[in-house]
């Protein structure tokens, strides 16, 4: 299985995305440049974390109107797996590949730490690896990753299945302010109606080395090796 | 073709948290201002355009706001002024 990976400038977790595919999940990958009109047969593609464009005008903005991000529409329409982590959640968003926006942390504070989640829906092709509730730990770091929708739209999401993952309190501690970004319903990432593109804050790819950490970010990507070598 | 010069608002929809708008209210609070009630902060963007007559400056950057300056899901635009140059 092939991860293309989208180098914007000012992407910063460009890095970390192709050692996760390449180090911990012993697949191929391959860094696609913004100007460029080509996926180079990528299965899955990746919109990494970082600051494309200076978040000039607003996160993802312009990143969305690259050559390259035409191509990763295409494939997203024709029901390939996209993933949109934390600045490619932003980007994904401008782009109307998923529904909403992401705006300035309620506590106007750039935040970096180990966060946790929950893991909401286990059936769809990102998260098959994860039981549904489990309670997991990610890291976060961004600045602008309040979730903001339209009642409608929470509603339709949640209804849907299509909420994914959510901040969660550490059940054995009272936690009062466990919404690091204060979204809305306390969402951490979503997935498209169709399943196959999924965004979220927290990175899932820095996360999936237990030398460094908590692994768990590497069932996600186990989950879509799964679904798309099968 | 004359040029003309469009400015443009930007600013967080009304009834979405805007922390921003909060923080800078807060402090002119801190000032002494008391009578501020309420702060929203945006954007205010200068194009320069040529275009065949004000009615199409304005046109078009109705649409580069829809398309590109302002998010429809949590900004409103205003087309604040339009002159020629």
């Amino acid at each position: 299985m092939k991860f293309g990976i989208v180098t914007f400038p000012g992407s910063n977790g460009d890095y970390d995305a192709y050692q996760s595919a390449v180090e911990a999940l012993h697949e191929d990958a391959v860094f696609l440049w913004h100007k460029d009109h080509d996926l180079q047969g990528s299965d899955v593609v990746i919109l990494p974390g970082g600051f494309s464009y200076g978040d000039y005008l607003r996160a993802g903005a312009i990143a969305r109107f690259s050559p390259i991000m035409q191509e990763v529409v295409q494939h997203a329409k024709r029901g390939g797996p996209v993933i949109g982590i934390c600045n490619g959640f932003q980007i994904a968003c401008e782009a109307g590949l998923l529904p909403g926006a992401l705006l300035r942390n309620a506590s106007l504070k750039f935040v970096c730490a180990p966060i946790g989640l929950r893991v909401e829906n286990a059936a769809t092709m990102f998260t098959s690896r994860y039981e549904a509730g489990q309670r997991i730990l990610l890291p976060i770091a961004h600045g602008d990753g309040r979730y903001s929708a339209d009642t409608e739209t929470l509603d339709r999401l949640e209804g849907e299945g299509q909420v994914v993952f959510r901040y969660a309190p550490d059940p054995l501690e009272a936690q009062e302010a466990y919404n690091p970004n204060g979204s809305m319903r306390d969402i951490a990432g979503i997935i498209n109606d169709a399943g196959n593109v999924l965004g979220l804050m927290p990175h899932p790819e820095r996360a999936v080395d237990p030398l460094l950490g908590p692994a768990d970010g590497l069932p996600l990507l186990e989950s879509i090796l799964q679904r798309v070598a099968a | 073709m004359s040029r003309y010069r469009v400015a443009v608002q930007v600013v967080p929809r009304r009834g979405l948290l805007d922390p921003q708008g909060k923080a800078v209210a807060d402090a002119l609070h801190t000032l002494g201002f008391g009578g501020v009630a309420e702060v929203h902060v945006g954007r205010h963007l200068v194009l320069e355009i040529d275009a065949k007559d004000e009615n199409a400056a304005r046109q078009q950057t109705r649409e580069m706001c829809e398309k590109l300056l302002a998010n429809p899901v949590t900004e409103d635009f205003e087309i604040a002024e339009v002159s020629s140059r």
